[in-house]
């Protein structure tokens, strides 16, 4: 099987453990993901899988990925994403992969697209100081210094405004408190990134 | 269909009462003493409701002592064994948190009938 799953976030909402305990959880739509493709070491140099999620109509897909699908013999999906295959094992093209692929108390990462945030300063983006309001000040949130003027230049990754989120996020360590295969619901501890209705991977943890 | 309602509706309790702010309560509340667990009851008025489905929680004060004391509980937590409504209260306000500046006298509530 392979280690990682494709879901939509659904978002966030709470649930009761069995001594009274709030547990808050994402909830995420996880699959059904088809296997469009088995990449292998003869042909690709490399092993993975490549899964299909989500339904599209099928005129929203242009002719060279109409053609990719139908070589697996699938409908075409919203989604295409490679991931990693389990070692010693096999899938086969068609083959469709569901919400139990993980199991309550696994330890999964989530990686998705943090939320947009635009063009942000450094108080929103780096948490600095804002500076005097009042007393004549006229520094509020401004970047303030720079850096040193010895090197006569501005180091690499120095802090400043710019446009912020809209990235790559993987959280590591989430437990999955919840799993129910028939309608592809996973319940996962604690926020995963990006908007509600994103595109989701989950996968099993690499540090668990 | 919404599907963080789906998974709501497996733990919201069916059977809670109806009961609003100035109503009269009793809640029995699981408490775990040494491995043991018992029912504490705690009786005031219902003074907030707040939130909804899974999340929603309520609050409740009492005098103990001449001192006020206010608990807020989940309304769907396990932990709440039972919701009794003792007395139903006629107000005008959603939230009265009035009732902490007032005492006695002024600090009643017309019963609802």
């Amino acid at each position: 099987m392979p280690k990682a799953i494709l879901g939509k976030k659904i978002g966030m909402t709470q649930i009761f453990a069995e001594d009274g305990t709030v547990i808050p959880v994402t909830v995420i739509e996880a699959g059904p993901c088809k296997v469009a493709q088995v990449k292998t070491d003869e042909i690709d140099g490399y092993k993975a899988v490549q899964l299909a999620f989500g339904d599209i109509k099928e005129q929203k897909a242009n002719k060279p990925l109409k053609g990719h699908y139908k070589k697996a013999d699938l409908t075409p999906s919203r989604y295409l994403r490679e991931v990693e295959l389990e070692e010693n094992e096999e899938v086969k093209v068609g083959d469709v992969i569901t919400a139990d692929l993980f199991k309550e108390g696994d330890v999964v990462d989530v990686t998705g697209t943090s939320k947009g945030r635009g063009y942000s300063g450094v108080i929103k983006k780096y948490n600095f100081r804002i500076g005097p309001k009042g007393h004549g000040s006229k520094y509020h949130r401004g970047v303030g210094s720079l850096g040193a003027i010895d090197p006569a230049r501005i180091f690499k990754g120095r802090p400043m405004p710019s446009r912020w989120g809209t990235e790559r996020v993987t959280i590591q360590n989430l437990a999955v408190v919840k799993v129910d295969a028939e309608k592809n619901l996973l319940l996962i501890k604690g926020s995963v990134p990006g908007i509600r209705g994103s595109l989701v991977t989950v996968r099993k943890a690499v540090k668990a | 269909m919404d599907l963080i309602k789906v998974v709501e509706q497996q733990y919201v309790k069916a059977d809670i009462p109806e009961f609003r702010p100035g109503d009269m309560v009793r809640v029995d509340y699981k408490v775990v003493e040494g491995g043991k667990e018992r029912i504490q009851a705690f009786q005031g008025v219902v003074i907030k409701r707040q939130g909804s489905a899974i999340k929603e929680t309520f609050t409740v004060r009492k005098l103990s002592n001449g001192v006020g004391v206010e608990r807020t509980f989940p309304v769907h937590s396990p932990k709440v064994a039972n919701i009794e409504v003792l007395r139903k209260g006629k107000v005008r306000r959603a939230k009265l948190y009035y009732l902490r500046d007032r005492q006695g006298k002024a600090a009643r509530i017309k019963e609802r009938v």
